[in-house]
């Protein structure tokens, strides 16, 4: 046995029996179950551990196998299932609270469905649960493949991509039951942000460790953006995540800011959580699989420097723009907002040169639904890098700001730009993880686009007429002064609206199907592209033997 | 040391900092002579094993 796998069994060992004892003395439910579960898993770790030890070959993996590396795709392979699996469950909560919005009944008048635990539930699935699988997956992949090199480490990738998604597993049940810090996109209470860390930590190493191995002289553009991703966003998780909690047996933690410092670190966060998790990581994946599908070269390697590094500078002062005209200094929110604005130049810079990556093969648009993917993402990403800028000036975010415009924006990204790029990157990767020629159905992957883009623009639109309305409803004054409409008049204005935006996230969930039963085929090794010879039609030419 | 100094000191030099950083990657990125590694590296996705 290796000295990694003693340890881990050990520290597993010690965690299981102290995840015990503190679910013994809980001193509330939600945390008692939370530690349970914590024990359980590493149990679980420790039999895993066994197995495979007496599964394996005696030897350490090889390196290097008649001269290639040998590339590490086990944990890849696992976190992209769960992307898949955690993708289906987070648009289908989505669909689930944009009804409720339609029909508040539909929350059934259970704690546990309120809209207001269904909602971090739904978020956290998608960015966090169906996004951070994705990064992960793309990431090891990407990383091992441009450094020429196997992953580092032997039980720490498995670490990274498991305890991910136990995090995952705690935070949802943990919205379920109420848990929350009430922290926008940072709800898990203090014990899971503790388990994250651990995580996070091990994440960058392997990342680290696997660069410093790597054979390949040049560190690649998006090993660049991939790193910035995960040191920004374990900066950001720390700080924000700073707590007392009440009981170290309880789930109940309170920030140590306060007041106006409190908000000022959570749009820190949330901004950059939007900056460097949603962008720098889903642009490393553009740098790479565009180029890879479209098999033509980075268009401007320079440009692409320069647009890693504007990007960051950037990026991290926009925070405060999400806290105009509250009461965070004046000087705070305009320096926010002109950092928005200047981030117009290093986010079209860097779509332009993934479009223009294209230069030379722009016909694949035609026959390429994947590419097309892809490159409808980059569309989105340019439509929602636009709009964001122009609504944090403050003139505009004064009408747009807490109205269902901003819902739309983020969703013309989120759908558009993420979810986007990273159906495309799946469509690459798992046939490349299980060594298959190509998906099971290209034919499936166009219904999956035309599905899906239906639906996009069905929400962004709605949410579009919804917001602006609402914002102008909520301005408006009468002769006397007084203001015109009532907020529940507001409401019953966007009623229909919610439907229409309901039922375009089932149009996108439905894509999400077609997609999960084309790469479980895919998985299978079934093909549905390969050629077949149809049966002349009656009274049709047929050539001469 | 003032507050008022201590934050005149902090945002000058974190400015100059920050302005001769970037000034130099785009140097790095803009010098010719790095054209040819740059040329590479843009094709290191597609020169795989």
């Amino acid at each position: 046995m290796t000295e990694g796998e003693a340890g881990l069994c050990a520290a597993f060992g010690l965690g299981a029996l102290l995840c015990l004892v503190a679910s013994a003395k809980a001193v509330d439910p939600a945390y008692g179950f939370h530690a349970g579960l914590f024990s359980l898993a590493a149990v679980a770790g420790i039999v895993a551990i066994l197995r495979r030890y007496a599964a394996r070959d005696p030897e350490p993996v090889p390196q290097e196998i008649g001269g290639k590396p040998n590339y590490n795709l086990g944990p890849i392979k696992v976190a992209a299932v769960a992307s898949m699996g955690w993708g289906i469950a987070g648009f289908l909560v989505g669909c689930i609270i944009a009804f409720q919005l339609w029909a508040p009944a539909l929350n059934l008048g259970l704690e546990y469905t309120t809209f207001g635990r269904l909602r971090p539930l739904h978020t956290s699935a998608v960015i966090f649960a169906f996004g951070g699988n994705v990064l992960i997956a793309t990431s090891l992949y990407v990383v091992q493949r441009t450094c020429r090199a196997r992953l580092a480490g032997d039980l720490a990738p498995w670490f990274v991509v498991l305890g991910y998604n136990l995090f995952i597993v705690v935070a949802g049940t943990g919205y379920l039951m109420g848990v929350t810090q009430s922290k926008e996109y940072a709800e898990p209470e203090w014990y899971a942000d503790l388990w994250l860390t651990i995580v996070w930590v091990v994440y960058l190493a392997v990342f680290l460790a696997t660069l410093a191995k790597r054979r390949e002289p040049h560190i690649f553009v998006a090993n660049w953006f991939y790193l910035a991703f995960i040191v920004t966003i374990a900066m950001l998780h720390v700080v924000n995540n700073l707590a007392l909690p009440v009981s170290v047996f309880g789930s109940k933690s309170y920030p140590i800011f306060s007041g106006v410092q409190d908000a000022l670190v959570q749009w820190w966060y949330g901004h950059n959580a939007v900056g460097f998790f949603l962008t720098a990581g889903f642009l490393a994946i553009m740098y790479y699989f565009i180029p890879k599908r479209a098999e033509r070269p980075v268009y401007s390697y320079r440009l692409s420097i320069i647009h890693f590094w504007a990007l960051i500078f950037m990026y991290i002062w926009a925070g405060p723009h999400h806290l105009h005209y509250t009461a965070l200094p004046d000087w705070a929110q305009t320096l926010g907002m002109t950092f928005s604005i200047m981030l117009w130049m290093p986010s079209w810079g860097g779509m332009i040169n993934g479009l223009m990556t294209l230069s030379g093969a722009w016909d694949k648009l035609r026959t390429d639904p994947i590419l097309r993917l892809m490159v409808v993402s980059l569309a989105f990403y340019g439509m929602a890098t636009f709009e964001g800028p122009m609504m944090s000036i403050k003139a505009v975010n004064a009408l747009s700001h807490y109205t269902d415009w901003t819902i739309g924006h983020v969703h013309s990204g989120a759908l558009g730009w993420v979810a986007y790029v990273s159906f495309g990157a799946l469509y690459c990767l798992v046939p490349w993880l299980w060594n298959r020629r190509e998906v099971y159905s290209l034919r499936l992957v166009e219904w999956h686009f035309w599905v899906s883009t239906l639906g996009i623009v069905l929400y962004i639109t709605a949410m579009w007429v919804a917001g602006i309305m609402q914002g102008l409803m909520w301005r408006a004054y009468n002769d006397f002064g007084f203001l015109e409409y009532s907020f529940v008049e507001t409401v019953e204005a966007m009623r229909p609206y919610y439907l229409v935006r309901a039922l375009g996230g089932v149009l996108f969930l439905i894509g999400a199907l077609i997609m999960a039963y084309n790469l479980a085929m895919t998985i299978l090794g079934r093909e549905a592209n390969a050629p077949n010879p149809a049966p002349a039609a009656p009274g049709a030419l047929v050539p001469a033997a | 040391m003032t507050y008022d100094l201590a934050s005149r000191f902090a945002q000058t030099s974190g400015l100059l900092y920050f302005v001769a950083l970037f000034a130099g990657v785009g140097l790095y990125a803009l010098w010719p002579r790095n054209q040819g590694r740059f040329d590479a590296a843009a094709r290191l996705p597609l020169d795989e094993e």
